[in-house]
């Protein structure tokens, strides 16, 4: 069992939990992900370790309550526990002084990203961070990114906050303003495959952290299984990062599709419960 | 040994053989001959005294039958219900020469589900403690009994296992109509009874290294990973939506009881046309899940013929008294789907038998003559391979194939302070293989440990 210690609410159906998990936060590294099971009838979802302390013992999450499985663990409270945890799961990301990079961060994507840019940062990388998201009220972390990056850009679907338009827009200008070794892009689907496509011809090596559907985490199942450069590859022990000119999104856009009506179905059951609670 | 109607037990998950009843049982141990030169122990991987755990059956001692099965295997009910026996002490049987073996699987299991009835567990004697720490990675068969092994002999036995359920394939893998899930988790209770802790959730080479199992006292660390990682065809399509690995359709269904969804959270595609490519046990095992999900019609697709299945003998009778069908000499070569994604058609080349292969098996060969099979679900069941997460994670460790652990038969390494055993050093095999290394290991442990004093 897994202690929360702490819960925030960081945009509209976005928290954050600090949870007491000593064995992961020991060996965690930038890049890792756990998987959890809130309880007995529940179902393994991997989630990305945000943050976390070797000192306290504790690994952070952020979570988009979509489904069942998230709204479910949005209703803990610090005091409560998980049922179970297992990680520090998936490859690290690889750190190194690569010169400029550029971090795109789409919506959620912010909570993989954030150790990525405070490790490049502290490898002496310059960093430019674009932060998307649909309006002001849904960007998460602004004042975390502001601390690791020399040039921080916010779009917004709206306006509302930053400048109106996509990320992309805003990195095709800083991609031609000056040399970039690196891009690391986290975020929906669509926008990792226009990143990549973007950065391609300028053949700027671009990371991408993929997030398919997944049950134990740990290379069993193949259920994560993903198509990298013709190749079919485990996200859950070969990424969750690659190398995004290899991707084929489409095939994983169709794959996360794969339960759709089952995942309609459970949100539904547990909405109908709540309102009768 | 009595079987559930076949129209009724597909409709449910729950166990398809009945075990014997206790005048059954007392008649087939009348049939053991007690042989001098017994040919059943020679077939048995673990060497039980076969003749006299069933003397102790014609005496009616049950109980005396089970603590001499548990001398040589730490887990009796799990066994009679999934080793190949045909393959080890029946087929050995001399009574199988002129007319039928005794059926010593059936009895070992009826032992075994004795003491179930008689509600008390027999725990062996456990030697004093010595203070000396075993780890053991992975809780499936090879792991769970070197573990009760070095527990017996008075070690400190910790077993890390992955997943949030012990037991490995016995739980993720076999499922709920073979093997119940009360049954393993009785078997486990009997490990955890011996003083064996297992701690689960605990990834080693990710939670925590090898290395550091070291650093924090454990004198030898047993890997008993499996091979748990799907092979899969590598033909155009496998990725499409409703083709699944076997591993993930059954853990899916076993560990993660989808089955049941929405009651668990855990979804399972239900299909109408079903087909399954292998025909080993995962492949039947398969095949009647997606039966029991309620498909119409389920096929097994196999590139070789009916003789050289390599399923248990029981689930192939078992499967077709349920319905399923089988494309014999048929090897697929790709998935086609419908323009949303998902499976539609298995595009298959007619294979004929040629020479023996190094198997021993005829080998398929291709006749360049097509057909196609419609399926709105495949699953493909072509066997295991090594899972490179631990392995890859400790320096120096001697490796063959795509990544199995040379060991020899007694679990040594080329690493000394670490033993290996099961399918995670053979490629995939039977259960009582594993358990089997399992022993020997627990054994070469010991003296490695108290050799080193």
């Amino acid at each position: 069992m897994f202690k929360i210690l702490k819960k925030k609410i960081l945009a509209p159906k976005v928290e954050m939990m600090v949870i007491d998990a000593p064995f992961i936060a020991r060996n965690a590294k930038v890049g890792n992900f756990v998987v959890l099971r809130l309880n007995e009838k529940g179902e393994r979802i991997p989630l990305t370790i945000a943050d976390s302390s070797k000192k306290n013992g504790t690994i952070t999450i952020l979570f988009q309550k979509v489904g069942k499985t998230t709204e479910s663990l949005g209703t803990l409270k610090p005091g409560d526990r998980i049922l179970d945890i297992a990680g520090p799961l998936g490859h690290a990301t690889p750190i190194a002084r690569y010169g400029r990079c550029v971090l795109v961060a789409g919506g959620i994507g912010g909570a993989t990203l954030y150790p990525v840019i405070r490790a490049l940062k502290k490898a002496k990388n310059s960093i430019s961070v674009i932060m998307g998201a649909r309006s002001r009220d849904f960007l998460i972390w602004e004042d975390r990114f502001k601390k690791f990056s020399d040039d921080l850009y916010i779009t917004t679907d709206d306006g509302s906050y930053g400048r109106k338009g996509l990320v992309t827009d805003t990195l095709k200008e800083v991609i031609s303003n000056k040399p970039v070794a690196l891009v690391v892009a986290v975020g929906p689907v669509r926008m990792m495959q226009a990143v990549s496509e973007l950065t391609r011809p300028h053949a700027i090596k671009t990371l991408v952290s993929l997030n398919p559907l997944m049950v134990e985490g740990t290379g069993m199942c193949g259920s994560c299984r993903v198509n990298i450069a013709g190749k079919t590859r485990f996200a859950c022990i070969e990424g969750p990062e690659f190398n995004g000119h290899e991707v084929d999104f489409k095939e994983l856009e169709n794959r996360l599709g794969f339960y759709k009506k089952e995942e309609e179905t459970a949100y539904k059951l547990f909405k109908r419960k709540r309102q009768k609670k | 040994m009595r079987h559930r109607n076949p129209s009724k037990r597909i409709n449910d998950f729950k166990e398809v053989a009945l075990g014997l009843t206790e005048k059954q049982a007392l008649k087939e141990a009348e049939l053991c001959l007690q042989c001098k030169n017994p040919r059943c122990v020679d077939g048995c991987p673990v060497e039980i005294d076969i003749p006299r755990f069933i003397s102790f059956v014609k005496e009616k001692d049950y109980l005396g039958g089970l603590r001499t099965i548990r001398q040589y295997n730490n887990l009796p009910s799990i066994c009679g219900r999934v080793c190949p026996q045909e393959n080890q002490c029946q087929g050995k049987c001399v009574k199988g020469k002129r007319a039928r073996p005794v059926s010593i699987g059936d009895l070992e299991r009826f032992v075994a589900d004795y003491e179930i009835l008689a509600g008390e567990m027999q725990t062996p004697k456990v030697k004093a403690p010595n203070g000396h720490k075993v780890a053991v990675i992975g809780s499936g068969p090879a792991g769970l009994t070197v573990a009760a092994d070095l527990a017996r002999l008075g070690y400190d036995t910790t077993v890390f296992e992955a997943l949030h359920e012990p037991g490995g394939v016995l739980i993720y893998g076999i499922p709920e109509f073979r093997l119940p899930k009360k049954i393993i988790r009785r078997e486990i209770d009997y490990v955890k009874s011996l003083g064996v802790k297992i701690r689960v959730n605990w990834v080693i080479g990710r939670t925590q290294t090898v290395n550091e199992l070291f650093r924090e006292g454990f004198k030898a660390v047993f890997i008993g990973v499996g091979a748990g990682s799907p092979r899969y065809l590598g033909i155009p399509g496998e990725n499409l939506n409703n083709v699944y690995f076997a591993s993930e359709f059954l853990t899916r269904v076993n560990l993660m009881n989808a089955h049941r969804f929405p009651e668990y959270d855990t979804p399972v595609k239900k299909a109408r046309r079903v087909a399954v490519i292998g025909a080993g046990n995962v492949a039947m095992d398969s095949a009647r899940t997606a039966l029991r999900l309620g498909a119409e019609k389920v096929y097994i697709v196999y590139r070789r013929t009916g003789k050289e299945m390599p399923s248990r003998h029981e689930e192939i009778e078992n499967a077709k008294e349920e319905g399923i069908q089988f494309h014999f000499l048929s090897d697929p070569r790709e998935i086609i789907g419908d323009s949303k994604g998902w499976a539609r058609t298995i595009r298959c080349e007619k294979m004929k038998l040629g020479e023996p292969d190094a198997s021993g098996r005829k080998k398929p060969v291709p006749t360049g003559k097509e057909f196609s099979i419609r399926a709105d679900q495949v699953i493909v069941a072509v066997g295991q391979r090594s899972n490179p997460l631990l392995v890859r994670s400790v320096k120096k460790l001697k490796l063959w194939g795509d990544g199995y652990i040379v060991a020899d038969k007694n679990g040594r390494t080329n690493l000394k302070r670490i033993f290996a055993g099961g399918d995670i050093t053979t490629g995939a095999a039977t259960v009582i293989s594993a358990m089997g290394v399992g022993k020997r290991a627990a054994r070469a442990i010991d003296s490695f440990i108290l050799g080193h004093k």
